[in-house]
This record gives C-alpha cells, sequence and structure tokens, in this order.
C-alpha cells in the first residue's frame, strides 16, 4: 500500500514542495517516489533532477548510521572509528562543554553549512554563551547580502528577487543558477516566452545565460568597473528615476562638505528634531529645496530636493545633495574607462545603459493599487519601471563584491525598480532598517561563564561602537567577524575558524563543533593546509584544535577529521522549519514559512542535529532550554518548535502559521499544540497573503509599516530610504582618519578602512589579483555549481553522479592552444599557491581570460562510500586546492568590508601536463561499516 | 498495459509526442532524474546501474541532456539539447526487430519495446538514427521512453498529472506533451506557431517529437529616446548650457 505524505524538499536549499510515495515493505516504510507538489506555491509542482533523484539519497551507501569516536591511537582523517551509544556520545558533549562553559564559553566554536536551522543553531550557540557561531554565509554570498541590504534595505534570494512576471528586460549578472532555483527557472520561462529580453553578463555561458537573448562575457571580478560605467551613462543621459530617486533614496541629503570637521562626510541633521521614534534612525536629514532654495527638513510638503549643487547651510556649513557626490564619482567612470577593464566594448556599456534607461522610463507599468506613503502622501496608482536584475555568488565571491553589490543595487535604484512592480521586490521580513537592528556585543564583556552571549553572534553595525572588539580594538570572536578587519561581516567567516583556532590567534579554542559542513574538503581554502592543521599537534602533543565533533549524514571528508561523529537523519527523515526568524521561503506577495515532517523513521540510529542541540540544551541546562526548576523544558524539537516564544509571551515563534490556541491567528499569536499538524494538513506551507496595497513600495509605505509593526516584523516604522551614499560606511573611515568621537581602528588597519569604506561604491581589483604577477598568472579560475548537483552532496548518489562523474578544467580553445593543450589533454593549472593536475575541455562559452570547472565534483578517495578508483578521486580534482585562505600579513583573502571569502579571484597559468592522473591524491578513505 | 486513448479519433490518427522547446531548456537534467525515477520502478523498470558508486557508473537513461556549442567566442550559443526516443512515425527500429518485440502502437503512436520478446540483438538500436536507444546491460533488453505509458492512461492519477513524468518535472516548462496530429493540441499549436522540426528529416523517420527553436528578443533604440523634454537633468539645471559670457550674436548685431 502507497502513502502519499507531503513534505520539503532539502536535495538544495531552493525548498520545494515534494510529494512522497512511501511503501511498506518487511514491515518497513521505504521511499518509493518523490515528486514535486503541484500545490506548493514555490515549486508549483515541478521538481529538479536533484529533487527526482531524493530516494536515491536514502539509499546512499555513505550514510552514518551511529555515533562514531575516533578509535584511541588512530590519527585524525584516518577515519578509524568505533561505534559508541548515544548516551556515551552525550555525556562525553556535556562534560566538555559543561566545563567549557563555566569557565570561558568562547572556547566553544559553533560552525555550520549550508543548514536551513540557523535560528536554532544560532539561538542555541548564544544560550550558550559563545560569540563564535556562524553558518556558511561568510564563505557563500554575504557580499549579496549586506551590499544590498546596507544599500536598500533588503537582498536577493530569500530576502527578494526580480519580478520577471512583470519584467520587460532582465539582466543577471555573475552565476546564479544555484539559489531560488526552481523558481527562478519557472519565471525566467515565463518571462520568455511573454518576450522579455534577457541580458546574461557572465565570463562562461551556461546554465540561464544559454537562453539568454544577448552574453555580455566579462572577466571574473571586473562587474564593479561595468556597473559603475553604467551609472555614469544613466546620469550623463539623463536617464535616472529622477522623482524616485528624490523621494526613495538619500540622494537629495544633504552631506557636510568640510574635510576638516568631524562631521564631514556625514549627512546635514536638524537638531530641532530631538525625538525621532527610532533612535537609531532619526528622520531628521535636510533636503536642499530647489524651489525655495533653501535647507528644509527631508520630506517637507511641497518641497522638491536638489538633487546637484553645493550650498550654504546657515552656519556657514558647506553641503552637497549626496546625489552630486555620486555623480561626481562616476563622472569619468566612463564606458570607455570600463573597456579594458571588463573587455566588454564601451559602445555595448552604453547601449545597456540605454536599454536599462529607456525600458525604464518609457515601458512604465500602472497598477491601480491605491497606497499611502510614509509621509502622509496618497498615491491612486503603483508605478513600475519594468527593468529586473538577478545576481549571487558571481558578484559576491570576490574581495571587491561589496563594492560590486553596492553598485548595483544603486543602479537598481537609479532606474527606480525597488519594490515596485517588474523590477526588485522584498519578501518579508525584508525590507529591514538600513543597518537592520539586530547586534552583537560590542566587547569581551559580552562573552561570561554560565551565562548566554549578551548579544547576537551575529548582527549588523551600524558605526564603530558596535564593532565587536576589545578595548585595543583586537577582535573577540575566532573568526575575528565584526572586528576592524572585516567590521561587516554579517555571515561571520566561517573559512577563517580553523586556521586562527590552530595558530591561536586571536586564542586557541577547545571544542569545534562543525554541522553539515564539509571544512576539509569543499567548503574550505587552502584545502591541503587546513587538513594539516585539523591533524596538527602543539609541544604537548596535544592537537592544536583539542576537540571536533562534527554532525552529519554522510561520510564526507570532514567527518574523517572528527573525534566525535553525530548521525544526522536525511532530510525525509526530520522535522525541520525553514522559518521567519531564518530565511524563510516568503513571496514577493507575503510572508511564508513552510516545515519538513519524518515521511520514513530515522535509520538506524541517526538522530536529528536538531534533537541533539535541544537534549544538550537541556543537559547544559540552557536558559532557554530550561524549566526554573532546572528541569528540561522542551521533550523535543517538534515541542520546541510548538512552544519556544523569542520571549515569554511574545506570541512569536519559530512558525507564523496557525497560531494562537485556536491556531486561527498567524505570525504572531499562542503557541498551538497543533500547529504541526495544521502545516502536514496544508502542504507543509503556511503563506499569507498582503493585500495589494502592501505589496509594493514597501520601504515607504506606510500600511505596510503599520501592519509589519502590528505584527511585529518590525518594530519601529520608519521609512527605509534608498543608501545611494552610505553614511554608515562613513562613520568608519572617519574613526579610521581619527576624526570619529568614539572607536578608532589599530593603527594598522586605519589605511585600509580609509580606503575600503568609501560611502560612495568604488572600483577596486580584486585584493588577490593586485597582489599577483599577473602576466606570470594571466588566467582567472572560477567554479560554479552544476545544477544537478549542490554542494559536495551527490557524488554519493547513483543517478546524479552519471551526469558529472569527473569534471574539466575548461578553457577558451584559443587560450588552451597557447599553452600547447589539446582537447580532453591532461594539464597543470597552478596559482601562486599550488598547482592541480586536470583535464582540460576547450570551450568557445568561455572568455578567454578565465577558465572553470564545476565544483565540488573531485573528491578524496574513499570519501562518500566511493570506491578509491572512482572517477570523483582519480579524473576529478578540486579548485580549493589552488586557493589561498589568506593573504600576506596574515589577513583573510577575504573581502576587506565583509569578510567575504575571495575564492573567485585566483590567478593562474596552465601548462600540459606529461602525466595523466588527478593530483594531488590524498589517503584512501575506508568506509565506515554500518 | 494501458487503455486505448481517445477511442473515438479511430486508429492511427493520435501521435503522442514532445515538443522540447530549446528556447528555454536550460539544462538543469530534471527531466533525466525524474524519467529515471519514474521509469526505474515503473513498468519499464528496471533501469539498471552498473557500478553505482564506483569507476566509470553505467546507467540505462531514457532521456539524456547533450550539450553543444554553436559559434565561436564571443558569438557562442550554448544549446542543451535533451534526447530521448522520438517516436517515428516510420519508426527504423521497427521492421528490423527480428521477434516483433519492437513495435509501434496504432492507437497513440507509441513505440514500445516488449521486453519478453526482446532477445537483445541490438538491431535496432543500429537502426536508429538518433541513438535513443539503451541496452540494459542487467536486463540484457532494449529499453527507451515509452512516454510514461504506464502513466498517462492511468485513470486515478489527476487528469493534470497523466503526462510524462519529464514534462510534470521540468521547471521551465520546456516539454509539451500531446498528440501532433490534433490540430487543436499545445503540441500542434506550438509546432506550427513556433517554427517546430524535427531531426534529421532527411532519413525519412518522420519523428513524432519536434524541437522548438531559439527566438532572440532585442530593443530598437532609437536616437529621440536619449533626447527628451522630459530629460531630469533640466530640473536640476544640468543639461550643458554655454556660459553667459561667451560669444554670441548679441555682441555683434545692432540693427
Amino acid at each position: 500500500m502507497t502513502e502519499i505524505k507531503t513534505t520539503t524538499c532539502y536535495m538544495c536549499a531552493c525548498r520545494c514542495g515534494i510529494r512522497v510515495h512511501v511503501d511498506e515493505k518487511d514491515g518497513r516504510a521505504v521511499v518509493r517516489y518523490i515528486e514535486g507538489n503541484p500545490e506548493h506555491p514555490l515549486n508549483k509542482g515541478v521538481i529538479c533532477a536533484k529533487g527526482a533523484s531524493g530516494l536515491m539519497k536514502q539509499l546512499s551507501p555513505a550514510r552514518l548510521t551511529r555515533p562514531l569516536l575516533r578509535k584511541p591511537g588512530s590519527e585524525r582523517g584516518a577515519g578509524e572509528f568505533q561505534p559508541i551509544s548515544w548516551e556515551q556520545a552525550f555525556s562525553i558533549l556535556e562534560n566538555r562543554l559543561k566545563a567549557i562553559r563555566s569557565n570561558d564559553p568562547k572556547k566553544f566554536a559553533l560552525f555550520t553549512g549550508r543548514d536551513q536551522m540557523q535560528a536554532l543553531t544560532g539561538l542555541f550557540a548564544r544560550q550558550f554563551g559563545t560569540p563564535n557561531y556562524a553558518a556558511h554565509g561568510g564563505f557563500c554570498s554575504v557580499n549579496m547580502a549586506a551590499g544590498m541590504i546596507y544599500t536598500i534595505g533588503g537582498s536577493f534570494w530569500e530576502f527578494g528577487g526580480p519580478d520577471l512576471e512583470r519584467a520587460k528586460l532582465f539582466v543577471m549578472l555573475g552565476t546564479a543558477e544555484d539559489h531560488h532555483s526552481n523558481p527562478l527557472k519557472i519565471a525566467i520561462s515565463r518571462f520568455k516566452r511573454a518576450g522579455g529580453r534577457f541580458v546574461s553578463v557572465n565570463p562562461v555561458r551556461t546554465g540561464y545565460s544559454a537562453i539568454a537573448d544577448e552574453w555580455v562575457p566579462i572577466r571574473p571580478g571586473t562587474d564593479g568597473a561595468l556597473l559603475l560605467a553604467l551609472v555614469h551613462e544613466l546620469i550623463a543621459q539623463g536617464l535616472y528615476d529622477r522623482e524616485f530617486v528624490a523621494r526613495y533614496t538619500n540622494g537629495g541629503h544633504l552631506v557636510i562638505a568640510d574635510p576638516h570637521s568631524p562631521s564631514h562626510g556625514l549627512l546635514a541633521t536638524d537638531e530641532e528634531d530631538a525625538e525621532p521614534e527610532n533612535p537609531a534612525q532619526p528622520q531628521n536629514k535636510l533636503w536642499w529645496d530647489r524651489h525655495s532654495g533653501r535647507p528644509v527638513l527631508s520630506h517637507t510638503p511641497q518641497a522638491d530636493p536638489s538633487l546637484f549643487g553645493d550650498f550654504r547651510l546657515a552656519d556657514g556649513t558647506r553641503v552637497q545633495p549626496a546625489f552630486q557626490l555620486l555623480a561626481e564619482r562616476v563622472r569619468d567612470l566612463t564606458p570607455e574607462w570600463a573597456e579594458p577593464i571588463t573587455g566588454i566594448p564601451a559602445a555595448t556599456i552604453r547601449r545597456l545603459a540605454h536599454e536599462m534607461g529607456v525600458t525604464a522610463r518609457d515601458e512604465k507599468i500602472e497598477l491601480p493599487i491605491a497606497w499611502t506613503d510614509c509621509w502622509g502622501n496618497e498615491h491612486q496608482t503603483v508605478t513600475g519601471n519594468p527593468v529586473a536584475f538577478h545576481a549571487m555568488r558571481g558578484l559576491a565571491a570576490h574581495s571587491n563584491g561589496f563594492h560590486t553589490v553596492r553598485t548595483l543595487a544603486i543602479l537598481m535604484s537609479l532606474l527606480g525598480t525597488i519594490d515596485r512592480p517588474g523590477g526588485f521586490r522584498h519578501k518579508a521580513p525584508f525590507p529591514r532598517a538600513i543597518p537592520p537592528s539586530a547586534k552583537t556585543p560590542t566587547g569581551p564583556e559580552g562573552v561570561q561563564p554560565n551565562t548566554p552571549l549578551g548579544g547576537l553572534a551575529l548582527g549588523w553595525p551600524g558605526s564603530p561602537e558596535d564593532l565587536f572588539v576589545d578595548a585595543q580594538g583586537e577582535p573577540v570572536r575566532v573568526d575575528k567577524g565584526f572586528s576592524w578587519e572585516y567590521p561587516l561581516s554579517v555571515h561571520g567567516l566561517m573559512h577563517t575558524v580553523i586556521t586562527n583556532a590552530w595558530r591561536g590567534d586571536p586564542y586557541p579554542i577547545d571544542t569545534l563543533m562543525i554541522f553539515m559542513a564539509n571544512m576539509a574538503w569543499n567548503s574550505t581554502m587552502n584545502t591541503v593546509e587546513v587538513r594539516r592543521m585539523l591533524n596538527d599537534r602543539g609541544a604537548d602533543g596535544e592537537y592544536k584544535i583539542p576537540f571536533v565533533a562534527v554532525c552529519d549524514a554522510f561520510q564526507s571528508e570532514m567527518t574523517a577529521f572528527a573525534d566525535l561523529v553525530l548521525p544526522d537523519t536525511t532530510y525525509l527523515e526530520r522535522h525541520d522549519v525553514m522559518s521567519l526568524l531564518d530565511r524563510p521561503i516568503s513571496e514577493f506577495d507575503g510572508p511564508m514559512d513552510s516545515v519538513r515532517v519524518p515521511v520514513v523513521p530515522p535509520l538506524g540510529e541517526c538522530k536529528p542535529f536538531q534533537e541533539v542541540l535541544i537534549e544538550l540544551g537541556g543537559r547544559l541546562q540552557l536558559p532557554a532550554f530550561t524549566n526554573k526548576d532546572g528541569s528540561r523544558k522542551y521533550r523535543d524539537y517538534p515541542d520546541f518548535i510548538v512552544r519556544h516564544e523569542t520571549e515569554p509571551g511574545s506570541g512569536i515563534g519559530f512558525l507564523a502559521g496557525w497560531r494562537g490556541t485556536d491556531g486561527k491567528k498567524a505570525l504572531r499569536g499562542e503557541p498551538n499544540p497543533e500547529q504541526w499538524a495544521r502545516y502536514a494538513e496544508n502542504n507543509c506551507v503556511f503563506k499569507h497573503e498582503l493585500p495589494p496595497s502592501y505589496r509594493y513600495m514597501r520601504n515607504w509605505n506606510r500600511g505596510y509599516m503599520e501592519w509589519a509593526q502590528r505584527v511585529r516584523l518590525r518594530r519601529w516604522g520608519e521609512p527605509i530610504l534608498v543608501h545611494l551614499y552610505s553614511e554608515v560606511l562613513q562613520r568608519f573611515r572617519l574613526a579610521a582618519q581619527g576624526k570619529w568621537p568614539g572607536r578608532r581602528p589599530p593603527e594598522r588597519l586605519a589605511k585600509r578602512i580609509e580606503t575600503y569604506f568609501d560611502p560612495l561604491p568604488f572600483y577596486f581589483s580584486p585584493l588577490e589579483h593586485q597582489l599577483t604577477d599577473l602576466e606570470r598568472y594571466p588566467l582567472t579560475a572560477i567554479t560554479q555549481r552544476p545544477m544537478a548537483m549542490y554542494h559536495s552532496w551527490d557524488s554519493q548518489n547513483a543517478w546524479l553522479r552519471q551526469i558529472h562523474t569527473h569534471n574539466y578544467l575548461f578553457i577558451n580553445p584559443r587560450t588552451a592552444r597557447a599553452s600547447g593543450i589539446e582537447d580532453g589533454a591532461w594539464l597543470w593549472v597552478e596559482s601562486p599557491w599550488g598547482r592541480v593536475r586536470c583535464m582540460g575541455r576547450h570551450s568557445e562559452a568561455v572568455e578567454p581570460g578565465t577558465v572553470w570547472t564545476w565544483n565540488a565534483i573531485g573528491k578524496q578517495p574513499g570519501a562518500w562510500a566511493l570506491a578509491p578508483d572512482a572517477n570523483e578521486a582519480r579524473k576529478g580534482f578540486l579548485l580549493n586546492h589552488l586557493i589561498t585562505d589568506e593573504l600576506p600579513g596574515r589577513i583573510s583573502n577575504s573581502d576587506p568590508v565583509t569578510g567575504q571569502a575571495g575564492w573567485y579571484d585566483v590567478r593562474v597559468r596552465i601548462y600540459a601536463a606529461e602525466e595523466a592522473g588527478a593530483w594531488p591524491q590524498f589517503r584512501t578513505l575506508t568506509k565506515v561499516s554500518a | 498495459m494501458a487503455a486505448i486513448p481517445d477511442a473515438d479519433k479511430g486508429f492511427g490518427m493520435t501521435q503522442l509526442a514532445l515538443v522540447i522547446d530549446l528556447n528555454v531548456c536550460v539544462g538543469c537534467h530534471a527531466c533525466v532524474t525524474s524519467c529515471k525515477q519514474w521509469n526505474h520502478s515503473g513498468e519499464a523498470g528496471p533501469l539498471s546501474d552498473a557500478n553505482p558508486y564506483g569507476a566509470e557508473p553505467s546507467g540505462t537513461f531514457f532521456n539524456r541532456v547533450q550539450t553543444y556549442e554553436v559559434g565561436e567566442f564571443p558569438k557562442t550559443e550554448t544549446v542543451h539539447f535533451p534526447k530521448s526516443c522520438l517516436h517515428c512515425e516510420e519508426p527504423p527500429c521497427v521492421p528490423v526487430c527480428p521477434t516483433g518485440a519492437s513495435y509501434k502502437r496504432a492507437e497513440d503512436g507509441i513505440v514500445l519495446v516488449d521486453y519478453d520478446k526482446c532477445i537483445g540483438c541490438k538491431y535496432c538500436s543500429w537502426a536508429c538514427p538518433y541513438g535513443a536507444r539503451e541496452l540494459d546491460e542487467q536486463q540484457k533488453v532494449m529499453k527507451k521512453c515509452t512516454l510514461c505509458v504506464d502513466r498517462i492512461y492511468d485513470g486515478k492519477l489527476p487528469e493534470a498529472e497523466r503526462k510524462p513524468a519529464c514534462v510534470l518535472a521540468c521547471p521551465t516548462s520546456a516539454r509539451i506533451f500531446g498528440d501532433i496530429h490534433d490540430p487543436d493540441s499545445q503540441a500542434a499549436r506550438a509546432i506550427r506557431e513556433q517554427g517546430g522540426y524535427a531531426l534529421m528529416p532527411e532519413w525519412g523517420t518522420q519523428p513524432a517529437n519536434h524541437y522548438l527553436p531559439r527566438r532572440k528578443t532585442s530593443i530598437k533604440l532609437h536616437p529621440d529616446e536619449l533626447q527628451r523634454e522630459d530629460n531630469p537633468l533640466k530640473v536640476d539645471g544640468k543639461l550643458p548650457r554655454p556660459a553667459a559670457g561667451e560669444p554670441a550674436l548679441d555682441d555683434v548685431t545692432s540693427w
């Protein structure tokens, strides 16, 4: 008898609804068929290659089924384990973590991979009291989040996206196939069929770029130059949306222009407006009213700001509109300037700018939707300028990515496309204030024994006072997040943890807990050295990182380095939530969250990591997980999800649907014991549709803001003006210049902060390019993820690995021939940091200065329970071996603003190889017996 | 195996097929594994895999996506090309079959293989100019796309789901399923209106499956669109204007 159950896919992070057909076989439920759920609002019935192969993941030979302890006397990385009971595993962790917590909680570090439970893992870390927590965002795409959120109060993917239903022109920059993939595929297809024009800017033409109407090849890491030249041309031609810029951005705000003043570069304010609703976001900025020719409070009725000019306030202070400064910044950044940097002909750049500007201006959409803005003006229609953009890691994973992404957000704003039909649209809980209000502790006193952390582990600094540093300005976090090295590292720096902990800089740690992150392989840079560090011992004979616990469902390269392995379940065997407290699945028209429910029981002794945390929370008596009498508060994870509230009585929990004792409240309400059942009955998804008048212009929409305040998506309701000019960045620059009244950076970092905390967007060559002999290493090497694979997860999947069994280095034939490399031949690809031997394929779909490969296909022999001679190990390769994690001066190879790993910045040269076979090779891992 | 479709149309009239829209196919392989999944456990299965976790894994698939590059950089097109049995109207695989295992159904035009009759001699795969057939190395019988014949007539499924698994899975809805002989079907309309073409028509096989070509959208810009009265630079006084002091006719004329 086949039963059909609905749940949520997790073959990638897209979170599509699925229907799982489950059969009873020998008294055991087994998965028989997985299909897209037609009633799910995200994927509407479709499914991708990965999702349709989910049942083969259930059958993976790499499944871990019992807790494992490294065999006494065996070394890390050998992968020799003995099975232990869960009770043994928990007591090992309990004893270890209790001692750490009562002594120095920051000696415990919890870092997680592409999980979807950051609300829980973050809560656990905070309750434990350690600041050393983050997920994988610093490695993945934090520049996309930070660059846009610090500019428009929202970003792509979970937080917002292109409205292709109404767009006429769609421009995609860089690789973006692997985020929000099915919904984006659905949308691009509909967009193209409706006659929209699709332009792809990318060094490589694969994936979505293949069906673009125009492919614009670009050199990696130079998108910032292209975008600045586009901004130049839009301003030079007057193709920006003046009304939008004037009313909805800070373009009309007056910037103090007095290089000797401590307020230089800050926005002029009306000191009389002393009682702002939100103290962090006073609405007291000034315009220069072009009608009356005098300064007025921003958004004064009947006033209209001058966007250009040079004025004096009554006290003689010289001020200029922010837009004037932006225009000055891009004045010389012409298409001709960008051509030699990007490799894109100036005429093409100019034409693209004109296409964008003219489409935005002349193809306007007017929806008959009345709304009221935050200043009380009533509008009878919602206007849309139908030019949409999308970008993800292609822009983000460069050390100049923050400013590139910020420039993109500015370009989108000049075109008047923010939260408007046919442009970019937010997804709840965004838009948020710039910056959002969550903050970390600001000093070491935020970390105390047996005490929850005095703030969030990850936050959004708005000024130097928000940094998480000690009195000397040195980092409190082991990854150096929120320090002067990477002040806006809003997703942490997972990629620095092992190196920093190994070196003891800023300090050594005791226990490193990793969840679902392959940090000994594809989720790290400088792989060979990082693996050595994991296995390195100090003079006392002890490991430099004394204890490594890894939770994963599968035997990976990382689990081999664990002292303790905790067997996680697969996505079909557990409860899970895609929460508004984390990264929900909201759509443009309203908040949406979803759950997973187990459709088959866990294999062997597998236990969901969520249950591990709930159990540990009780054992360690962390306040949020403990009753007043010290007893354990939650039976299990489902119980926690139903009953946990952000504060007692807040009515805000992990799930927004079916709240309240009768289950009839949405977003906010008392816990409902029947909540899981309601989700299960409703395709595991909750959707709250906003009325049409709340669906657009949300940064400045009074109705939406009041609603958002009522349901507590936001504390304050002030409008969120686009930051064409970033006062936040200027505060850090002033500190570096010694003018800021508060904290100042250590001397060694002052120049760096002054340079990169430019309140206006600018282009600089990626840091690694600046330090590399570009004649010796003439090529840029990048990776992308194939649509049929996710991270390193799918080589264990018998079907998916037949699609990508090993990877090649793709090279433009002209580039290859110049180096004497034939199609299909073995070659060396060498960076300043190492070399790899791999097979090359000639490709006309890559620009001649770039070589690229699929990410994470190459594997360590024996890992993921593949045969030692599997193609992945013998023919496949990992580009990470060539990528350095640090630049000279022991500074991370990361964006100096956000700490985003610059793993698309590596420069290489290629030459023919005499011998065949992938190199380097690593020891063969033996399969952990089930 | 399946009920006879749409009997009032008469035998030989119906030709079920896939029309694959290359204009929107992004090469995601959803059709590849969704096909494998359905058919592995369906009536056409199993679709065996040799060396599933070892060197050179090799399994049976009814549908594969090939990727081609056309043209030279920078004028390169990347074409993702899903390919499965084309259910030819004149299928060359059928007459060469010595046992009658390969046959074309009169009622809906689907070309099928009767595994019980197949002796694995591979004549049919040699005869097929499209390379659409794969010998299942474990069962030693020839296998290929059935258009999910065990799905499309299944009255237990909601009507909207009586389609091949690949069609339901395809995120870009690049796969249109229907009767290409019915001029009102979406499939026939797509072929007619969007330049649908058959592969290698010179072989006279009359493939039922068709492909829709890439279609390009461009924007034509007119010079006057850059010189508009409502240029916002005018509002801010930024359109270039000569300084008052520059020479003018005013300085030299006095009549």
